[in-house]
């Protein structure tokens, strides 16, 4: 024992040391300081005082999805506006998603807030509730199953519509062979992203499939098709994340090839800004999430009903190099 | 009692041939070159010295990991939390950092006592619990999965941290973790040193210090290494901290290569570490194995899931082909293995 009691004494002192080091060893540029500087204190009080509704938000999210994030925070900056007790629960299980949604219903919500990334599963639930008097709005994906489920309003991205607005871009900036960027093998929504800028691009479009759970894996096979085709003069990615990884790709392989995105982050903001990447296209996640659930709350107050039963779109918002200088603030505080 | 053979043999005046068949690598060996002779065919950018490159750096993220993991299979164990600890231990250096605003090294600092701490956990839980490791690095994965999202989301309010490439420290730790050379039309990634020299280190324990012998023996058959007095716990422990070490190194190659980090990465990766281990020649049950057959491993790996983009085949049928490839050259190795032992 006497050992494990020295072990413990060593142990101790070097957490000590460190703690010591990181206060001396203090960074004088970046980190949480510099946030705090830069940040003013956001109140988050009611601006109404309508009754304290229970509004329920359930999505396809998987665990620690950037994306989600963002409409999440959305939906709570405006649940906290409307006076509103906001509930999210999220799986990328279909069949657990459908549960989430029956929860809901038992607990009696006064509205739910859905995400329809595989429509047939949610279909009896969704309709459930609407029989049972809740209203319900879909978000991001579902816009063409929404109406027909029962749904007040959809609002989203048209996913194919997004990415036919890429493939314009991709032409328009003379591009000629370009790489579509998967990082979930199956995913619907990515599959029509990629269709839908093929369909539109002037020039050739391939697919590659990568392992987005694994970085150094996602740059080695970026690389990879790069070194293998020299052509290739556009990298496309799905997901803000894998932007900078594509360009550090490129980079190590010798390409010439522009790296563009959908969605954004800090690091695609810089990227943007120093001309490391072309453009981004901007789904406005943050808008997704509030626009549901203060639409959910205009109908609950004034009977108020958006889009006339056609899906309301958030996007695609092309943004350069120009607008990223703009919005950083934005995306630094993660609402967009 | 593996240790006792592997003691004589090397006593024992062999052959080289012979001795190069008792090698647990030879398989992989084989199956590596079974591989690169199969992509060079197909794929007529798989030769150039710029791809070559590539798959360096490709096996050489799932080498650093493979090399501990091959060690803590001949001891007898495994460890499913050590995809998602390389996660961790770049979520600590980056969090820490940028909370406390302090110089990017004393995250670095911290982040490895955490991993080590994890990776005593692990071990301690095992020597004390009697449980298998399958459910004790079950719990720690499942664990730290959600510790990472949680944390993150607590402490940055996104899931992914913020970037602290500009602070002080960054460039220094840059260099360490993730520079890399261009010479002529190649780049050669750290990771690469890194990784050459952990299988130089983990064949020298196994093979020349009595800790190696320790790590046979404990793999072999414990009570038995108990009895003739191998300080059994000790060993595991160890182990296991030498996974956790590894893994601090992938994790803070990751997070200055890429400067920001996502909490939901790494799952699903300890079991490429595994693979690569397998591969290279370590059995199962443990107590047989080498570092550098998990650096064959390691190699085959990265030659396949890049070689299927070499050879632009339709990426729809990107993972049967990966699996595919893995088992073939699995099948290969025990193959070859047997022979080789039936020949002794």
């Amino acid at each position: 024992m006497a050992r494990v009691r020295t072990g413990v004494r060593v142990v101790g002192a070097v957490l000590a040391a460190v703690l010591g080091a990181s206060l001396a060893g203090c960074s004088s540029t970046g980190g949480k300081r510099a946030e705090e500087r830069a940040k003013a204190a956001e109140a988050g009080r009611p601006a109404v005082s309508t009754p304290r509704w229970t509004f329920a938000m359930v999505t396809h999210a998987g665990d620690g999805d950037t994306f989600w994030d963002i409409v999440q925070k959305g939906a709570k900056e405006a649940a906290a506006k409307d006076n509103i007790n906001f509930v999210y629960s999220h799986d990328d299980q279909a069949q657990q998603q459908a549960q989430f949604v029956q929860n809901a219903i038992d607990q009696k919500v006064d509205g739910i807030v859905v995400s329809l990334a595989k429509p047939e599963a949610l279909k009896d639930v969704v309709q459930k509730a609407v029989k049972a008097g809740i209203p319900v709005i879909t978000v991001n994906s579902g816009s063409a199953q929404s109406a027909a489920y029962g749904a007040l309003t959809h609002i989203g991205q048209d996913e194919t519509i997004a990415g036919e607005a890429v493939g314009t871009e991709l032409g328009k900036r003379g591009r000629k062979k370009a790489v579509c960027v998967l990082h979930e093998q199956g995913n619907v929504g990515h599959e029509q992203r990629c269709a839908g800028a093929k369909k539109t691009f002037s020039g050739e479009m391939e697919n590659l499939y990568v392992e987005g759970t694994n970085m150094p894996s996602v740059q080695a096979a970026i690389q990879a098709k790069l070194q293998a085709d020299p052509s290739v003069d556009a990298i496309l990615t799905l997901g803000a994340p894998f932007a900078p990884t594509a360009v550090k790709a490129k980079e190590a392989a010798g390409s010439k090839a522009e790296v563009d995105t959908f969605d954004l982050n800090d690091s695609v903001a810089r990227d943007l800004k120093s001309g490391a990447l072309g453009f981004a296209v901007d789904q406005q996640p943050y808008l997704q999430g509030y626009e549901a659930i203060d639409l959910l709350w205009l109908y609950r107050y004034n009977a108020d009903v958006l889009g006339g039963g056609r899906p309301v779109l958030t996007g695609p918002q092309i943004v350069t190099a120009a607008e990223a200088a703009e919005l950083e603030e934005y995306i630094k505080r993660g609402s967009r | 009692m593996s240790a006792a053979t592997a003691v004589d043999e090397r006593l024992a005046p062999a052959s080289l041939v012979r001795r190069l068949l008792g090698r647990p690598e030879l398989g992989a060996v084989v199956g590596a070159v079974a591989v690169f002779v199969f992509f060079s065919l197909v794929a007529p950018t798989f030769l150039q010295a710029s791809s070559l490159s590539t798959i360096l750096y490709s096996a050489s993220t799932i080498g650093i990991m493979a090399v501990p993991v091959a060690m803590l299979m001949i001891g007898g164990e495994f460890d499913l939390s050590a995809g998602v600890m390389v996660t961790t231990s770049a979520l600590v250096s980056s969090m820490f950092s940028y909370q406390m605003t302090a110089d990017v090294w004393v995250g670095v600092l911290v982040s490895l006592l955490v991993t080590l701490a994890i990776g005593f956990f692990n071990g301690f839980m095992l020597t004390r619990t009697k449980l298998p490791s399958f459910i004790i690095t079950l719990g720690t994965f499942l664990m730290l999965t959600g510790l990472n999202l949680g944390f993150t989301k607590l402490i940055s309010g996104t899931v992914s941290t913020k970037s602290i490439a500009d602070m002080e420290g960054f460039p220094s730790a840059r260099a360490l973790f993730a520079s890399k050379w261009e010479i002529g039309p190649v780049t050669l990634q750290i990771t690469v040193l890194w990784w050459l020299a952990l299988v130089a280190v983990a064949t020298w324990i196994l093979l020349r210090t009595r800790a190696g012998n320790w790590i046979f023996a404990v793999g072999g058959g414990a009570d038995a290494a108990r009895a003739v007095g191998v300080p059994v716990v000790k060993t595991r422990i160890g182990l296991y901290m030498g996974v956790a070490l590894c893994a601090w190194i992938s994790g803070q190659h990751i997070l200055f290569s890429f400067d920001v980090v996502q909490s939901g990465e790494g799952v699903g990766n300890e079991f490429l570490y595994i693979i690569a281990a397998v591969i290279g020649g370590c059995l199962m049950t443990g107590g047989y194995g080498s570092a550098i057959g998990s650096a064959v491993g390691a190699f085959i790996f990265g030659m396949t899931s890049n070689g299927i983009v070499y050879a632009q085949w339709n990426p729809d049928w990107f993972k049967f082909f990966l699996g595919a490839m893995l088992l073939l050259a699995t099948l290969l190795n025990a193959w070859v293995r047997k022979r080789a032992e039936a020949s002794k």
